[in-house]
């Protein structure tokens, strides 16, 4: 028989090798080929529609802000206990110090304060006017030492006291035309000496060079670098061996500094702003120091962060929670009546003779080609008091002249005109569903001895769930994330949580909290999904035959 | 199926179809059960689909509307259902009339050509639907469906949904739902067209054996002649709106009454002549190409009227030995010989008819006829049916 070797070694390919590889490889071709097929349609698919989900789940619990523009105050703040009555330490004050002056400079204070405002109304002005004045507090030292040399005032002076000779040499004369400019270069010497010198003129030369691209050389330092230098000579800077540009001065300037006047930043803050003497702003601060919050979303179920964790809102500051559910209320209505609506008009068309199932078919559409605007715009003529509705009522006398019925402006409104605009997207998945069952369902239903009812109940309505179920779920989702036509028919009891989104997203520019709320939609949608799949079965959802 | 269970409802049939004999024979008798009187149906006012359909139907029978497609049957069928009515006439179940009775009270059970089983029910909920809406109890209910399927043999497959069964499974069920409710009539509507060769053989007679057992009343249509000749008492060939001829498989075979049914069953040669005269049971008919023939008058009347002369291929003799000394011979050209194994099927030109087909008994003396070979042929006169042309 065939020998052994075909029974023991791998079965082999044509080209020898074994055929589970050649297998493995054509197959993976394939793989390759439709996945580059598609990808296009994938990438597509990923940035439009997973992107931007992806960016509002992140947006509800993001919270860099804080911690990126005030970093070492918020490291500083973690020793302070926000339950007790003191203040932070001074210690805090001159992280905040230094942080405002980066952050004056790169103009995110505003941006901070907006943040901060949601959390604590009043932060916004604080942290505005405290921007404009940081430069005060430097400037108790600058002024000193600029009285006592006037070498102080130039930056060009600075440059050459704390830069290498070869850096001064080509940074001199950089413009902006020369393209990158040369980095900033310590001398060595004078970076022993005065270490608290060198690194907050680094941090000045950093942003000087890096973000505001200006040209460091002929730059006047902050006030904070003349604080440190004042810092480092007080501390006993040995400045007795240093050579070079600027020496001179700063050896005087050493000898001066003990006696130079000094402020508190505490104090000095709480000059500028009151607001730094209030122990609820500092208290926002450290609460929101994280970089990640669940803020936002407590915010959006109306909780806040207190003292001792999550805690419910004032009872007047409650309004999310009462939306929520109002909205998925009306969504509800809204998806019964057109089931209600919408059941027979697919029943028609699905067994009308072709040429009156057209035409019906057309009249279905029909919204489908007019303006949502100007459908929603048309309810709000034909439902108001003196609109064409109530008109007709009173001429039938079923409705008193001063009795006129209030069907707009209300949840009244909101459910007729979202009912007629949802309408189609029930109809059509049941129509397609009724569509593929056979007349002679009903007729071996009737000739089994079944009336017309227990025909239809028992064996054509079991048939079209999938169809009302695809239409259900495709008009609740649509209903309940709607917005323009509440917003226009809706007045203020007929709003739904999109209202609120909107609003934040255009409106207030909070635009965690709106996310935080799109999120709870989606997963709220998510969950009404999930308990149709466990009861009805996912399976029995037919868009099509 | 074994051989000794399908012969034995076979015999009982034709025992049955014996006793009836004189019911069947006038079909207008006093117990008829189902009867159609000059009954016409026009879908759009314009054309009738039914023309004047008159029949009658003794409890029992097993009958078969046989005809091409579009000939009316299913019309017929859904008008006994209630499903549409009647443009004219009276259609009367058990000696009443039941023009103005809705389908649902009819009582009859119907076996739909896609079966028409509910999908969302299990094949145990589908048999228990009718004694449901009859409103009988559980446990009898059980009883029922279980005696139903065990009938169809199908006892293992109640809890299933149809989508889960073959074809032939769901053709099983379908009439086991028909008869579950204990109808007295059941109709079916071409139950096998969807279903292979050798599965439609074994359900037919399937159905015939269990229509037997129960002695229920069957209309069954079908465009298929060897489904119709083999499972029926009576078959109405249908065509244009209306029945051709209604009689026994046999009677349909061997004496058809006009040409459109002996066309339509069977295989079957054709010749076109004109009387030349007629005595007693017998006429000459001239053909076309001025030969003679022998042929027995069956719907012609006097000489000289054209005629459509219709034989069976297995009727065809060319040994003169076995034929009478004065009958009429045709002069033939063998023109092709086909081996089909049981038998031989010659075709050949006689008469200007190069269609003329020959079978023969594939038996150890008969002769293989080589293609160009001359021969002559002939019948015996009863054999030959001088019909309508
Ligand atoms: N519902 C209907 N409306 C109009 N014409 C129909 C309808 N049903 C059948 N017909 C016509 O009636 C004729 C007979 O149909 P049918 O009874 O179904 O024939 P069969 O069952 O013998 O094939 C056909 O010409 C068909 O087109
Ligand atoms: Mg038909």
């Amino acid at each position: 028989m065939s020998d052994a070797s075909t029974s023991n070694g791998p079965v082999l390919a044509a080209d020898g090798t074994p055929l589970k590889r050649s297998l493995a490889r054509s197959l993976r071709m394939q793989k390759t080929r439709a996945l580059l097929l598609i990808a296009p349609l994938l990438v597509f698919v990923l940035i439009t529609f997973i992107a931007p989900i992806a960016d509002m789940l992140f947006r509800s619990v993001e919270n860099q802000i804080v911690s990126d523009t005030l970093p070492e105050t918020t490291i500083a703040l973690r020793g302070w206990d926000p339950k007790g009555e003191d203040l932070p330490d001074e210690a805090v004050f001159e992280a905040l110090f230094n942080d405002m002056q980066l952050a004056t400079e790169r103009k995110r204070h505003t941006s901070l304060g907006t943040r901060l405002n949601y959390e604590q109304v009043g932060i916004s002005s604080l942290f505005r006017q405290s921007g404009r004045k940081i430069k005060d507090i430097g400037e108790v030292w600058q002024d000193q030492f600029e009285d006592l040399d006037a070498f102080w005032k130039k930056g060009e002076n600075w440059a050459e006291l704390l830069g290498t000779e070869s850096w001064v040499a080509s940074a001199k004369d950089w413009k902006k035309a020369d393209g990158a400019q040369p980095r900033f270069q310590a001398r060595a010497d004078v970076a022993a000496a005065l270490p608290q010198t060198l690194a907050a003129y680094q941090d000045f030369a950093d942003f000087t060079q890096l973000e505001d691209n200006k040209a460091l050389y002929k730059e006047d330092p902050w006030g904070k670098v003349y604080v440190a230098l004042h810092a480092d000579l007080n501390a006993s800077a040995d400045v007795s061996a240093l050579t070079g540009p600027g020496a001179d001065v700063l050896k005087a300037a050493a000898i001066a500094a003990p006696g130079f006047e000094t402020v508190s930043y505490r104090d000095a803050f709480i000059d500028i702003h009151d607001g730094w003497a209030k122990l609820d702003n500092w208290r926002a601060i450290q609460t929101y120091a994280a970089s990640y919050t669940p803020g936002y979303f407590l915010n959006a179920v109306d909780m806040q962060i207190g003292p001792d964790g999550a805690e419910a809102r004032p009872e007047n500051q409650q309004i999310y929670i009462r939306l929520f559910g109002r909205t998925l209320y009306m969504s509800l209505v809204i998806t019964f009546a057109c089931i209600a609506l919408g059941y027979p008009v697919a029943w028609l068309l699905a067994n009308l003779p072709m040429r009156t199932a057209n035409l019906l078919m057309i009249l279905v559409l029909l919204p489908f080609w007019t303006s949502l605007l100007v459908r929603t715009s048309a309810w709000k003529v034909m439902l108001q008091q003196q609109g064409v509705i109530n008109d007709v009522l009173v001429w039938l006398g079923m409705v008193a002249e001063d009795g006129r019925l209030v069907m707009i402006n209300n949840q009244t409104g909101t459910i007729i005109a979202m009912t007629h605009i949802l309408l189609p997207f029930m109809i059509l998945p049941m129509y397609s569903v009724m569509q593929t069952i056979p007349p002679t369902y009903l007729r071996a239903a009737k000739s089994l001895g079944a009336t017309n009812w227990t025909a239809f109940w028992r064996v054509y309505f079991p048939q079209t769930i999938p169809g009302i179920g695809a239409g259900s779920i495709l008009v609740f989702i649509l209903a309940i994330g709607y917005y323009i036509t509440p917003a226009i028919v809706g007045g203020t009891t007929g709003v739904f949580i999109s209202d609120r989104i909107a609003y934040h997203i255009s409106s207030s520019l909070n635009w965690g909290l709106g996310a935080a709320l799109g999120a709870i939609l989606l997963v709220v949608v998510l969950i009404l999904y999930w308990a149709y799949d466990r009861i009805v079965g996912i399976d029995n959802v037919k868009l099509g035959g | 199926m074994n051989i000794s269970s399908t012969l034995g409802p076979k015999l009982s049939a034709q025992a049955t179809r014996q006793k009836r004999g004189a019911i069947l024979a006038d079909g207008s008798s006093q117990d008829a059960f189902v009867e159609f009187e000059r009954v016409q149906k026009s879908y759009d006012g314009e054309n009738l689909v039914v023309k004047d359909l008159n029949l009658a139907m003794p409890r029992g029978e097993f009958l078969t509307m046989l005809g091409p497609s579009g000939s009316g049957k299913t019309t017929c069928l859904m008008m006994l259902a209630g499903f549409e009515t009647a443009t004219h006439g009276d259609i009367r179940l058990g000696g009443e009339s039941i023009n103005n009775i809705p389908p649902h009270k009819r009582g009859i059970g119907m076996v739909f050509q896609n079966y028409a089983l509910f999908p969302h029910m299990t094949v145990a909920e589908n048999l228990s639907f009718p004694l449901e809406v009859r409103k009988m109890a559980k446990s009898e209910r059980e009883k029922k469906v279980k005696r139903a399927l065990d009938m169809v043999q199908m006892g293992a497959f109640g809890g299933r949904r149809p989508a889960q069964l073959s074809g032939g499974q769901q053709q099983r069920i379908a009439l086991a739902r028909a008869l579950v409710f204990e109808a007295e009539l059941v109709l079916i509507d071409e139950p096998l067209g969807a279903l292979d060769k050798q599965l439609r053989e074994h359900m037919q007679f399937e159905i015939k054996r269990i229509a037997d057992n129960l002695g229920i009343t069957v209309v069954y249509v079908t465009h298929d002649q060897t489904e119709a000749l083999t499972m029926s008492d009576r078959v109405a060939v249908f065509d244009d709106g209306r029945i051709q001829q209604l009689a026994p498989p046999d009677l349909l075979y061997e004496a058809p009454e006009n040409s459109f049914v002996a066309q339509f069953i069977g295989e079957n040669n054709t010749l076109e002549g004109v009387i030349e005269q007629i005595k007693g049971d017998t006429c000459l008919v001239k053909l076309d190409n001025g030969d003679l023939i022998d042929a027995k008058p069956v719907n012609v009347t006097k000489a000289g009227e054209r005629t459509r002369v219709s034989i069976r291929p297995e009727r065809v003799e060319f040994n003169k030995d076995r034929l009478s000394p004065d009958a009429h011979l045709l002069k033939a050209t063998v023109k092709e010989f086909i081996y089909m194994g049981d038998i031989f099927r010659t075709r050949i030109s006689v008469a200007g008819n190069d269609d003329f087909i020959i079978k023969t008994r594939n038996a150890p003396d008969q002769v293989r006829l080589e293609p160009g070979a001359e021969i002559e042929i002939g019948w015996l006169a009863q054999d030959c049916r001088a019909l309508d042309a």
